[in-house]
């Protein structure tokens, strides 16, 4: 077994020699990570190749087959940890929004504020107001999330995320299901949000918004870490054949 | 005619098409012309003819028992299912076990079989337990635990599959929030889940009603045990049950229009 990746007083998320299986599929094969705070890291890589699954082990919502993540320091999946405190802390934007759709969007956003933040109505309506406000639509506030567009729909599941005040942001493909039309208000939004010095961790195939945000570049196949680096080197001079082929199909 | 068709001819032509659609007679809820047609014939028999006005005279009154058994027993059995059908997709393989145990259970035994059962040896055998004597439960009592018993297995797996229809990134949202897995099922995914449901509880409400009839079977006095009463009394057998059809009939009919615009309603919503 390799070393174990020890957690630094600059790590945000550390993933340690991380393998996750779904019955005889292995979908993610001894993958390490170091996630700074304040930095962008973009997991790019083929269809199937395991990035999500790393992604979704973040928060615990894959649990690892072997191997660990931890955030601030503490381990997720051991026995005494309270998965709920470190998922209120690590915000999720998924492919599909995965708003409620049976409650507006404001009850969307101040749903977790009050029963997990324990905060006051009228703070919690604040917070997702001003939320709304950064995401640029305030006005879509009383509005069921069926009535609104997909970019709408996912500008609400950032503001949602973003309401509970965390730490890090996890995105699992956030423009993969959108319209071309609308993937730019999204993008814009995660750029403001990236630019403010959120610690942001993006699976996404946007190679553009890549080049623009990305402090840090992690090229995944096969489930494996192939390749890892400053993101404005790595676009440059992609060192793995793997990443250059991906780069030369995709850029 | 191949020549080329002008665009208003062609709409008239369309609109004069739909307006015969909306008259087809094939579109037309005949079966319910028709159910009404018996209705009102067997209504109309029962305002005119002396001895079918006495059947139902002396029938209605069981009505109430009728009511009273069927909607006890559906807010009990609805707490059931509720429980059951939460066991049944619940992580905890004691619980789901627990809940399978008991769905297959009912659902492997003849409903008559299940009601003499539980009436006659489960229900003694807990007022025994209890302290009280073997025959201090009423029959009502006895018919409608047996009745909530069963429908209580039906509808766990009405609300099962509820629940399963909420997609799993709904689930994956609440906890990603932060909130618990009870948090997530009481605020995201029940609600969520008992819109869908409430058709088919209602349906199962119109079945209960009708399988209220076995009471019957415990000498409880509801509507089939009056009718079957009065022809033991006056051997009138065709005024007994044709009155009685009338009844269940005329309840069910309600019923069933209910759930429908119920339908109609979530389905646009």
């Amino acid at each position: 077994m390799a070393d174990r990746v020890a957690f630094g007083p600059d790590d945000r998320i550390v993933v340690d020699h991380l393998s996750k299986s779904f019955g005889s599929i292995r979908a993610v094969r001894d993958a390490s990570l170091r996630i700074k705070k304040g930095t962008v890291t973009i997991i790019i890589g083929p269809s199937g190749s395991g990035k999500s699954t790393v992604l979704r082990c973040m928060n615990h919502l894959e649990v690892p087959t072997s191997g660990a993540v931890y955030i601030d320091g503490v381990h997720l999946e051991a026995k005494d940890t309270d998965i709920n405190k470190i998922r209120r802390e690590i915000g999720m934007v998924f492919q599909q929004f995965n708003l409620f759709p049976h409650m507006s969007v404001l009850d969307n956003i101040t749903l977790a504020q009050r029963m997990v933040r324990g905060r006051s109505k009228q703070e919690a309506i604040d917070v997702a107001m001003a939320q709304l406000e950064r995401v640029g639509i305030p006005e879509q506030a009383h509005k069921r999330p069926g009535a609104l567009s997909g970019g709408q729909q996912q500008r609400v599941a950032i503001a949602r995320s973003l309401s509970m005040n965390p730490k890090a942001m996890l995105f699992d493909e956030p423009t993969s299901a959108l319209d071309p039309e609308m993937i730019k208000e999204v993008l814009d939004v995660m750029l403001e949000l990236a630019s403010s010095g959120m610690t942001m961790v993006v699976v996404s195939h946007e190679m553009g918004f890549a080049r623009q945000v990305g402090s840090h570049l992690v090229m995944m196949d096969f489930g494996e870490v192939v390749e890892e680096g400053d993101a404005e080197e790595m676009f440059a001079n992609p060192q793995h054949p793997r990443t250059q082929e991906f780069f030369s199909k995709i850029l | 005619m191949t020549g080329p068709v002008e665009p208003d001819d062609d709409r008239a032509e369309s609109g004069l098409t739909a307006r015969w659609r909306r008259l087809d007679i094939k579109e037309a809820p005949l079966w319910l012309f028709a159910i009404l047609a018996i209705l009102a014939l067997m209504g109309l028999t029962v305002a005119t003819n002396r001895s079918f006005a006495q059947a139902f005279e002396i029938i209605i009154p069981g009505v109430v028992t009728t009511l009273r058994i069927t909607i006890f027993s559906f807010v009990i059995s609805v707490v059931l299912g509720l429980i059951a059908g939460l066991g049944r997709v619940s992580r905890n393989f004691v619980l789901r076990n627990l809940a399978i145990t008991y769905v297959e259970f009912v659902r492997g035994v003849p409903i008559v079989v299940l009601i003499l059962m539980i009436a006659f040896v489960l229900v003694p055998i807990a007022s025994r337990t209890i302290g009280f004597a073997n025959n201090a439960i009423p029959q009502e009592a006895r018919f409608i635990v047996a009745l909530s018993l069963i429908y209580g297995a039906f509808m766990a797996e009405i609300f099962r599959a509820g629940v399963e229809s909420v997609p799993r990134g709904q689930m994956e949202a609440g906890r990603s929030l932060g909130l618990t897995h009870v948090q997530t099922m009481r605020s995201i995914i029940l609600p969520q889940a008992i819109r869908t449901v409430l058709p088919a509880l209602g349906n199962d409400f119109i079945a209960l009603l009708k399988d209220s009839a076995l009471a019957t079977l415990l000498g409880v006095r509801d509507l089939t045990q009056s009718a079957r009463l009065y022809t033991g009394r006056t051997f009138r057998f065709d005024e007994a049950f044709l009155v009685l059809t009338f009844l269940y009939l005329s309840m069910t009919l309600v019923l069933s229009l209910l759930v429908q615009y119920l339908q109609r309603r979530l389905g646009r919503g």
